[in-house]
């Protein structure tokens, strides 16, 4: 009675190569990443010290330290957080709280789509013909963070966007039926309930500005420059633009050097995505529904 | 309520529905629709003063959708489209121009309890410092007479400061009671308060609601027509967006009816 049937065995023959290709697939994603984190450490891991991290490249960048391209991608990042992060963020409360749904704000929604999807060299040259000329900002800091944020603005509005939309809307007509308006809404329900979700997209941008080349390298950075920057309208370096340069412009340059400045520069960006994955586990502790 | 009469008995001091002074609630001709399709259609009736007024139908009868409009709740719906006129007070809904002064006047509870993801005491002190009360002491007062009026205060007053939203269903829509109570509200509107509630606390929030008669006038919409029978002064029976019947509760309940569906669906034929 309870014996498998032609029909039984076929389907779980098919059932278990179906998962074995699954599993398979799952293995060759992981491969290549545990490839790249390893041969970093192991070629590059001997070049980290403090003092690679804090002294300046000498003799050619064939030795020294990273400490101006550090500084400089410190500086890159913060500029671009301070004009997406507002910008973003009040763009998304606007489509996902205020905007009715019409064929503006449906084309609003598919304009971030196509940004998100804009190579970063295009956003670069946009950058140097907006920030750079236009706006006459030079090549600096401002531009090349400007460019920046521009690029990562969808990061940031669809994150914050669905972070909004992960608050039931029962909430919400719960206090409109109070008399509450909309912004009293979004301010003592709507918000409480999705910071952690908001700031996970502004952290996921952290790692992803840190980690870009083609839009800066244009706008703003600069190969070799000793002093460290004093403002937003000086040239910086950068630790993407710096192992680029090392990699292919500059002869002489040690391995070793060159992969230590790999290892520090995705060391940035997974501490980056650690923090930002600990910071959600936490603040998922804290859901209060 | 164990005799065969129908509504809440008057309690002490209750004088009972104001049936002789103008209605807090007229609506005349309310059409509504979403896109094309009709969900009301022609409703015309009044609601006095201090009386239960029952609302009964099956599913999609229009009952929540009536609700919705009155408190002008079309405005958070893209295509909900409101035709006909309600008076509120004898004011045009659509003349207030603070629709959010209407909206606080009126108290809704919604067919699943809402607890809002803050404390017990914020979830009932909200709707007072909407209105701008800010000292303590008169928030505490506020937040102890709405819990204990919603028979929720003995459950809760030891735990003010934990989760609304962790509390039990039943406890939550006890809360989400004494939320609507803390707007003090003209109006109370319940919609299928006891989908989520045990029998047991479904009693204990009609013997409130059959008290806070005295103090305001409640639109209860309910799936149970023994509900509307233990509770409701008068009741209409919608039934695919239209108006049935409406008239005295008792009579609904004795077959002295205008249409026979009135009469199938409350002893069960259909629905």
């Amino acid at each position: 009675m309870f014996d498998a049937t032609a029909l039984n065995r076929r389907s779980y023959r098919a059932q278990g190569i179906a998962k074995a290709v699954f599993c398979l697939m799952t293995v060759a994603l992981v491969v290549p990443v545990l490839l790249i984190i390893g041969t970093l450490i192991y070629k590059g891991g001997p070049a980290i010290s403090w003092e690679f991290l804090f002294t300046p490249p000498r003799n050619g960048m064939t030795e020294g330290g990273v400490f101006p391209a550090l500084v400089g991608t410190i500086w890159l990042v913060v500029v671009a957080l301070l004009a997406s992060v507002p910008v973003g963020v009040a763009a998304a409360l606007y489509l996902s709280e205020y905007a009715p749904d019409n064929l503006l704000t449906r084309t609003i929604n598919l304009a971030i789509i196509n940004l998100a999807g804009v190579p970063s060299i295009v956003h670069a040259l946009f950058g140097v013909g907006a920030f750079v000329h236009f706006f006459r900002f030079g090549t600096s800091i401002l531009a090349a963070s400007l460019t920046l944020a521009v690029m990562t603005l969808p990061v940031v509005i669809v994150a914050t966007r669905e972070a909004l939309q992960a608050v039931p809307q029962a909430f919400r007509e719960a206090c409109w039926n109070m008399g509450a308006t909309r912004w009293q809404t979004i301010r003592k329900v709507v918000l409480p309930n999705s910071i952690s979700g908001i700031l996970t997209g502004v952290i996921l941008e952290v790692s992803r500005t840190s980690g870009e080349t083609a839009p800066i390298m244009f706008t703003g950075a600069t190969a070799f420059i000793v002093f460290l920057p004093e403002s937003v309208f000086d040239q910086t370096m950068a630790m993407s633009y710096h192992l680029y340069y090392i990699a292919t412009q500059q002869t002489g340059v040690p391995e070793e050097i060159t992969f230590g400045v790999a290892l520090v520069l995705i060391g940035i960006v997974l501490l980056m995505n650690a923090i930002s994955i600990g910071f959600r586990v936490y603040l998922r502790g804290l859901k209060k529904w | 309520m164990v005799d065969a009469t129908s509504g809440a008995a008057p309690l002490n001091g209750d004088p009972g529905p104001r049936y002789d002074e103008a209605p807090i609630i007229e609506v005349r001709d309310l059409t509504i629709s979403y896109g094309r399709t009709p969900a009301l259609r022609d409703i015309t009736l009044d609601i006095y003063r201090h009386e239960i007024f029952g609302i009964i139908g099956p599913a999609n009868s229009g009952k929540t959708t009536f609700l919705r409009a009155l408190n002008r709740m079309d405005e958070f719906n893209p295509g909900m489209d409101v035709d006909g006129t309600i008076r509120i007070n004898g004011k045009d809904i659509n003349d207030w121009r603070n629709v959010y002064a209407l909206r606080s006047r009126i108290g809704v509870v919604f067919p699943l309890p809402v607890g809002l993801p803050l404390t017990v005491y914020e979830n009932v002190a909200f709707s007072p410092r909407l209105r701008g009360i800010r000292k303590k002491a008169q928030l505490d007062e506020v937040v102890e007479r709405c819990l204990t009026r919603a028979a929720l205060w003995d459950e809760v007053k030891d735990r003010l400061d934990s989760l609304g939203s962790l509390l039990s269903g039943g406890q939550q829509q006890r809360l989400t009671i004494a939320r609507a109570l803390s707007q003090e509200p003209e109006l109370l509107f319940l919609d299928e308060f006891s989908i989520a509630v045990d029998p047991v606390t479904t009693m204990r929030i009609e013997d409130v609601l059959k008290e806070l008669r005295s103090e305001l006038t409640i639109v209860l919409v309910t799936n149970l027509v023994q509900q509307a029978r233990r509770l409701a002064d008068r009741t209409a029976f919608f039934l695919t967006g239209e108006l049935v019947e409406i008239g005295a509760t008792e009579d609904l309940f004795e077959r002295k009816v205008e249409d026979e569906r009135t009469t199938g669906y409350i002893e069960g034929r259909f629905g």
